[in-house]
């Protein structure tokens, strides 16, 4: 962790428009979650689906998408990322830095909302809150990592995201449920699934499989950003 | 004291023909669309419209090869419920290519370059609409016609209606087309930072859509259809959705739409609205991004 590269790209991050995309995603959500609540439609149903297809499946992919890409990409197209990498500074610490700015972002504009969405709609009956924040929790740290992988491999980072994101977990899983048991998404559903007593979440993974995935996916991720980011060449901006 | 004179030093003055407005227009218009498929710029570019392009006619040249095999007419998609079916893809589309037409001049701050010629900002706008409207027409009408086609090689029945289907079906692509043009464009002008329009794009039709989708859910297990079908209006998808129910005779394709020929007519309007209001806060951007 290098806390002045920390803070210059979480700067970077709140400034101007860009912290204005990370306010309004979250706050569809916890608005759509209070006028639920005001006009009553607190049913288990109502609230798993609202947790799961918008908080889990749409918010969180597309959050993670903007965190993860957002930290290192513009970075490495306009070149600016040399200034960090000529200082005597490990490469995996700058990764890790990143890595930890995204994720904050991510629990702040994406995990917490979801708490508070959650507890909008259900309060704490059957863990659902709890359930879906962890299940949230865990996927967003996988989701992180895999884009700032692609961030650093990639110059069509944010492409490959959603397609990996609309495309394959929510598209294809509806057709090919094959397609199901390799999805972040259902591994963080699969966790909520565990938490909560509630029979409105079902996962198609299970429990232990999907921890040991996430972990595996997130190490991973990790590890192959340090690595390209080591071999890195800047080549000018479009 | 002595007075100035101006020396004629000998500049040869432009004497050839003057192109005039409409040239300029179909300039721009052809620029725009060549880079909205990544055409004229480096094969990286190229890469991921026609990689798209390619995942959008995969289930089209799929349901064709399931008639020619099988021999049901059945497995034919339905024309005008292509686009939305191919939502997540087509959004993509839109979210990677829009800021490619409206964010780079921006961020590279060149507009003055284009307004210190005698073009008019309005043209400047225009011919980018026109262009990202062709290019979806393009990804969309394609995979509908090697339907069609198919179809027709395939001599499923009742040939006459599959016409007025799939005439009908181009049609409504083409309301798709400049629909999400302009949504796509004006949002990618107002985030021109590299990455952030793509995602703030896709972030307006996906979360659109599956609020649209949750409320409308709500709506429906409440009994009260009529709200659900006004809500949505509120997603681009099933806004043009309803005006192809409404107006065009088709089926529904995703969420409820309004109802009678009144909820075809104010969708369309809702269409009309959006792309006018669009050409205007494009012109605003860009006018302001001319200002050094």
């Amino acid at each position: 962790m290098n806390v002045t590269i920390a803070l210059i790209t979480l700067r970077s991050m709140l400034s101007r428009r860009r912290a204005l995309l990370l306010f309004l995603l979250p706050a569809v959500l916890l608005s759509l979650a209070a006028a639920l609540n005001i006009t009553d439609n607190t049913e288990p149903g109502t609230a798993a689906g609202v947790l799961q297809q918008f908080a889990l499946a749409t918010l969180l992919p597309l959050l993670a998408l903007i965190a993860g890409t957002g930290v290192i990409g513009p970075e490495i197209d306009d070149g600016q990322i040399m200034y960090i990498l000529t200082k005597p500074i490990g490469r995996h610490v700058v990764v890790l830095t990143k890595l930890v700015v995204a994720i904050a972002l991510v629990v702040a504009f994406a995990v917490v909302p979801t708490l508070v969405a959650g507890l909008l709609l259900r309060g704490t009956a059957t863990g659902l809150a709890q359930g879906f924040t962890v299940g949230v929790l865990a996927a967003g740290v996988a989701y992180t990592a895999v884009f700032v992988a692609l961030a650093v491999a990639s110059r069509s980072a944010v492409t490959i995201g959603l397609l990996y994101a609309l495309v394959w977990e929510s598209l294809l899983a509806q057709f090919a449920p094959g397609a199901r048991s390799v999805s972040i998404q259902q591994w963080g559903l699969s966790i909520a699934d565990a938490i909560t007593s509630s029979s409105a979440v079902e996962a198609t993974v299970r429990t232990p499989v999907a921890v040991l995935l996430l972990a595996a996916v997130t190490v991973a991720g990790t590890a192959l950003a340090v690595m390209r980011l080591r071999t890195l060449s800047v080549a000018s901006a479009e | 004291m002595t007075t100035g004179t101006i020396h004629d030093i000998g500049y040869r003055h432009y004497q050839g023909r003057r192109l005039g407005r409409s040239y300029l227009l179909r300039s721009l218009y052809v620029h725009n669309l060549r880079s909205a498929w990544g055409l004229g710029r480096p094969a990286r570019a190229k890469v991921m419209p026609a990689l798209l392009a390619a995942i959008v006619l995969l289930p089209a040249v799929g349901s064709v090869a399931a008639v020619a095999l099988a021999g049901e007419a059945d497995a034919l998609i339905r024309y005008s419920a292509y686009p939305t079916y191919l939502q997540p893809v087509i959004s993509i589309f839109v979210a990677t290519q829009a800021p490619v037409l409206a964010s780079r001049e921006l961020r590279f701050r060149v507009i003055p370059l284009y307004f210190s010629r005698p073009v008019l900002s309005l043209d400047f706008v225009l011919a980018k609409l026109a262009a990202m409207t062709t290019a979806l027409v393009l990804l969309m009408a394609t995979p509908i016609t090697v339907l069609y086609v198919g179809g027709l090689v395939n001599k499923v029945p009742d040939a006459g209606a599959h016409l007025r289907d799939f005439s009908l079906a181009l049609v409504g692509v083409l309301l798709f087309a400049v629909v999400l043009a302009s949504i796509g464009l004006v949002v990618a002008a107002f985030t021109p930072r590299r990455g952030f329009g793509v995602a703030a794009v896709i972030a307006v039709f996906m979360l659109s859509w599956v609020f649209v989708q949750i409320v409308q859910g709500i709506a429906t297990a409440r009994t009260q259809f009529d709200l659900a079908g006004w809500l949505g209006l509120l997603t681009p998808f099933t806004l043009v959705d309803a005006v192809q129910v409404r107006l065009l005779g088709a089926e529904r394709a995703g969420g409820a739409v309004p109802p009678g020929a009144l909820g075809g007519l104010v969708a369309l309007l809702v269409c009309a609205g959006v792309v006018a209001l669009s050409i205007a806060m494009l012109h605003r951007r860009f006018r302001r991004g001319a200002d050094l």
